[in-house]
């Protein structure tokens, strides 16, 4: 699922009771501060590239493979970001972190990539742009928390944007996977059928389907998860009232 | 909330407060802060009014007595609605008595699971047969031993495991069957020979198994709920007490791996596999409570794999 990715906010103000966890030492900071960067500077030059691609061509159709390349790289390169919670340099949830990740991950490659069929689709322009989008705010937010010094803009486009870019983006993504259906039925890609001495079978065509399905009870949980998260951070600190 | 400010008491030279907390809706006492410095902040105070809500302690036992606890004269019991319970044995003869029906299932080829033509009949693989026979075998045992044998610590867990539970037993069991009993099902490579090792394999485990229960029940008098250190028996499927702490995990490993070299199913194989990652868990909850609870706990043993894990 696109899902701008979650995480905890790094800063989070009139916070009453901090849980006290280990944070990263100064040298897990600066090599999370040069991931950051690295990674925000390649959804820019996924960003520029996309803009550059419609000038030239002066439609939407197709954009995809003027991006393909750094698209895969970056957003397989986000892997990275499960190690990080497992090394517990970054407080976020090692479960929900390896979830996300692996869903672009998968859309990346077991669907976009693995069905050519599909890569002129329209919904691919519709999930890449709310996932570039999304990064490019997400990375920055990371980068500038990280030096501690976070303009309020980019806390704000963090915790509003998702609004519109998360449905744009489980829209793209639902559309594209149905779009490869016909394909993998047809082909019976990375299908394994009766029998064989495993005694095992897989239908990726069912799989996918299965995929889509799982949107329904998991998208909205996030959704509202990030219209609360919005609320905490954007909204007013807590406070105790005055004494009677 | 409101704040009141009572009694300043002072002791020697110090003077402390005391600090209640109240609801500023139900006017429901809170927090009682009885030794508060005056130079403490209002934050300061917010800290100490969230560490006091947070509940680290361990629960208390029916059986504890209140002389005996760690407490001074006074002593705060905290209360915890744990939610919904149901009760183990329910819970257990529910995961159980799934698998032993959906199997069955499969293995008589009930409509709507295979094609059409495939109603009814039989496989014509004999091991077939006899895994059936072993699976069904199995989770009797178990149903038994949930109202036979077994003496829980415990008589309830949360509801929803109950959901929880289910899912993962009998959703794997309806996964293996749908396989074994398929009518395309490839009975295993090395035949005759790999059958028989796994059935000696798969019976030699389940006696172990079933002797374990019966060495742990033996250890618990009727209606009680004592620990004790379990010691290998002469009964020589307890033997293995001398290098385990949970031989009965150790043996349920070996019949689901005999299940698997029997049947050579991938997916018996992966519920193998995550049944042995959760027993490991558990395996090694239960020493680190063995070595905590007794000083004089075996050195020797390991969890679940005699020196290995």
């Amino acid at each position: 699922m696109s899902a701008p990715a979650m995480g905890p906010s790094k800063t989070m103000q009139g916070d009453a009771a901090p849980k006290k966890k280990r944070g990263p030492g100064a040298l897990a900071t600066a090599y999370l501060v040069i991931y950051n960067v690295v990674m925000t500077a390649g959804w820019l030059v996924i960003a520029v590239g996309l803009v550059r691609a419609y000038l030239a061509r002066g439609s939407y159709h197709g954009l995809y493979y003027s991006i393909e390349k750094p698209l895969k790289f970056f957003q397989t390169g986000a892997v990275l970001e499960i190690v990080h919670c497992a090394a517990g340099i970054v407080p976020s949830s090692l479960v929900l972190t390896g979830f996300q990740v692996l869903s672009r991950v998968f859309l990346t490659w077991a669907v976009t990539h693995s069905v050519r069929e599909v890569q002129s689709e329209d919904s691919v322009l519709l999930f890449v742009t709310a996932w570039t989008v999304t990064e490019i705010i997400r990375y920055s937010f990371y980068t500038f928390s990280l030096l501690n010094h976070l303009p309020y803009l980019i806390k704000w486009a963090r915790y509003t944007f998702f609004i519109v870019l998360y449905p744009m983006g489980v829209s793209g993504e639902l559309l594209t996977i149905y779009a490869a259906l016909p394909y993998v039925q047809k082909t019976g890609l990375y299908s394994i059928t009766l029998p064989n001495k495993y005694n095992f079978s897989f239908d990726y065509y069912s799989f996918l389907i299965l995929a889509m399905v799982s949107y329904i009870p998991l998208f909205p949980q996030l959704y509202f998860h990030m219209l609360r998260q919005r609320k905490k951070v954007l909204g007013h600190a807590e406070d105790l009232s005055k004494m009677d | 909330m409101t704040w009141n400010i009572n009694n300043l008491k002072s002791s020697k030279a110090v003077v402390f407060f005391e600090v209640e907390i109240l609801d500023a809706k139900t006017k429901g006492k809170l927090c009682f802060l009885d030794k508060v410095e005056p130079n403490a902040t209002i934050g300061e105070i917010k800290s100490m009014f969230h560490k006091s809500r947070e509940f680290n302690g361990k629960s208390l036992k029916d059986e504890d007595v209140l002389q005996h606890l760690p407490v001074g004269t006074t002593a705060t019991l905290y209360f915890r609605d744990l939610g919904a319970q149901i009760s183990w044995v329910t819970v257990f003869l529910t995961e159980y008595a799934g698998p032993l029906l959906l199997y069955l299932m499969f293995y008589f080829r009930v409509p709507f699971i295979y094609a059409p033509k495939y109603d009814f009949t039989t496989s014509k693989h004999w091991v077939v047969h006899l895994a059936c026979m072993c699976h069904s075998f199995h989770y009797m045992k178990r149903l038994l031993e949930t109202l036979f044998v077994h003496r829980f610590s415990h008589g309830t867990m949360p509801l929803r495991n109950i959901f929880k539970n289910c899912t993962y037993y009998w959703g794997f069991a309806a996964w293996m069957a749908y396989y074994i009993n398929h009518p395309l099902y490839t009975p295993p490579i090395y035949g005759e020979q790999q059958i028989r090792l796994a059935l000696v394999m798969f019976l030699f485990c389940q006696i172990g198994n079933f002797s374990i229960h019966i060495a742990l029940r033996n250890l618990r008098p009727p209606g009680s709920k004592t620990r004790k250190i379990p010691y290998p028996t002469k009964n020589p499927f307890t033997w293995i007490f001398l290098l385990v702490s949970c031989p009965n995990y150790t043996y349920e490993l070996g019949s689901w791996l005999g299940f698997t070299l029997m049947t050579q199913c991938l997916p018996v194989a992966f519920f193998t596999v995550v049944g042995f990652f959760q027993m490991t868990v558990w395996a090694k909850g239960k020493h680190r409570s063995y070595l905590k609870e007794f000083r004089d706990y075996p050195p020797l043993r390991s969890p679940i794999l005699p020196f290995v894990l």
